[in-house]
């Protein structure tokens, strides 16, 4: 995991970043289970521990993407096993209204998943998690915070034509 | 006699209507007048660049600039404000969010300029001819602004003091800031000058708000009847009053119509395209994929809907190439 991330800082070779938000009774408890037996995956998915997938705020996601992640992964309990009843249904439905608004502002679909695992399927991590990863390796880096840079260069490069000539015409 | 407060106003890429807000101050704006010199409002009075320049640093008590910013010109001129004032309120929901121009962020620079110059029906350009930075001809050189790529709001070009939410803001929060401003009670650097409550909260139909929505289909208000006194939620009229900062004392909602999120997300949340979009789709009633993608289907435009006004502040800013 740490070397990982080493690597995309540094830019030696770049390896996708996935943050996997896993719920508590379910998802987590599986990922647990997976280390337990020690079922070998893809060291790509920085998870974060949460109650429950319907706990995932879409401002969560968002955010993952804009500092730099490349993927964001959502485990939680299948339907009718959420340990607080409705939790799972929420998230899918924020899933599928998030999905077609990103994919209107150019992120690509495989990036983002949801995915219900129970806490015994330990080896559905491992496949998904290789899954994603190697979906996400194919696509590159989405790189937004590289992005935000760049875009901002319009700025400055402005700045320093307003300062260089200051002939600019206005109305 | 000590000078008079100096307040001056300047518009970016917006569409007048915050000019006309302040207009709207009715007869309160000779107290305004009154209590303070205005030394540049382009839209009311013949004020130039030049003469801003002339005046020394920090000498204007505070700037209210509303609009976004789109073009080199637009960039220039916030600095220049910003440097001749104390204060600077980023004035409607386009200085303070990118507004309704920052939905040009779903697209290229490129493509904007294609559509206007080229491929928009009442377009006839057959030579293509798109306008030049810079034209010298035998009468000089004549230039013209930059036009960006993205589409940013004020405080993502300059610092920003404070914040008038609105499209445009009420007469009355404009009123309520002078008074603050000039009675120097001024709050915590950064706010927004409306109250930090849900729209919701102040929303004059919130005792018929049901608490499960159980939404099967969103209609859009011109396809169906609207009960003047009924939740518009509970009306399946996408609303964004939940995830909207209140302060407008629900003007649209008292002309019958839903919250469009013109004020902003409350200091609670950061991106509020992301929130309303989580509130409102929590609320669908169906449990599958099949089923919640039907009642998703009859929202549009969901970019154009829960970002309305805040693409360009939102967490993803713009779209992605």
């Amino acid at each position: 995991m740490t070397s990982a991330n080493e690597h995309s800082i540094s830019g030696n070779k770049w390896e996708p970043r996935i943050i996997a938000f896993f719920c508590n009774w379910c998802t987590y408890t599986a990922a647990d289970l997976a280390g337990v037996s020690r079922i070998r995956y893809a060291p790509n998915a920085r998870i974060i521990r949460v109650m429950c997938s319907g706990r995932i705020d879409p401002q969560f996601i968002l955010d993952a993407f804009s500092r730099g992640a490349d993927g964001v992964l959502i485990g939680g309990c299948h339907p009718g096993d959420c340990h607080y009843m409705e939790g799972n249904y929420k998230a899918l439905r924020r899933t599928q209204l998030l999905k077609r608004m990103m994919k209107d502002i150019g992120i690509e679909e495989k990036r983002f998943r949801l995915e219900w695992i129970s806490a015994s399927e330990g080896e559905r991590v491992k496949t998904v998690i290789n899954e994603m990863t190697e979906q996400v390796r194919a696509l590159g880096p989405l790189g937004l915070p590289e992005k935000f840079i760049e875009w901002d260069k319009e700025l400055e490069s402005l700045e320093h034509e307003i300062n260089g000539k200051g002939d600019t015409v206005h109305a | 006699m000590p000078d008079k407060p100096k307040v001056a106003f300047y518009w970016c890429a917006s569409c007048g209507g915050c000019e006309e807000s302040v207009v709207d101050l009715a007869e309160n704006i000779l107290d305004v007048v009154a209590a303070v010199d205005i030394v540049m409002w382009p839209v009311a009075m013949d004020f130039k660049k030049k003469d801003v320049e002339a005046m020394p640093d920090s000498s204007i008590l505070v700037s209210m600039v509303n609009g976004a910013i789109r073009t080199s010109e637009q960039e220039e001129m916030a600095k220049l404000m910003r440097k001749k004032s104390k204060l600077v309120i980023a004035y409607g929901s386009c200085a303070h969010m990118g507004g309704i121009p920052g939905l040009a962020n779903q697209f290229e620079r490129e493509e904007v300029l294609k559509y206007i110059y080229e491929d928009s029906p009442s377009t006839i350009n057959p030579q293509k001819t798109r306008p030049e930075l810079k034209v010298i001809s035998d009468e000089g050189t004549v230039t013209l602004p930059n036009f960006f790529n993205v589409v940013r709001a004020l405080d993502q070009v300059i610092d920003v003091d404070y914040y008038l939410p609105g499209c445009p803001p009420t007469p009355k929060l404009l009123k309520q800031a002078l008074e603050a401003l000039l009675a120097g009670k001024l709050p915590e650097k950064g706010a927004v000058l409306a109250p930090d409550i849900a729209l919701c909260d102040e929303c004059p139909r919130k005792d018929t708000k049901p608490s499960d929505l159980n939404f099967t289909e969103f209609k859009r208000p011109h396809s169906t009847q609207i009960d003047p006194k009924v939740c518009l939620l509970a009306q399946s009229i996408l609303c964004m009053g939940p995830a909207t900062r209140g302060g407008c004392e629900g003007v649209c909602i008292s002309g019958n119509m839903p919250c469009t999120g013109c004020f902003g997300p409350t200091s609670h949340v950061r991106d509020q395209g992301a929130k309303i979009l989580s509130a409102i789709a929590s609320q669908i009633e169906a449990k599958d994929e099949k089923g919640i993608d039907e009642t998703l289907a009859t929202i549009p435009d969901p970019v154009g809907t829960f970002y309305r006004y805040g693409l360009p502040v939102s967490l993803l800013r713009k779209k992605v190439k």
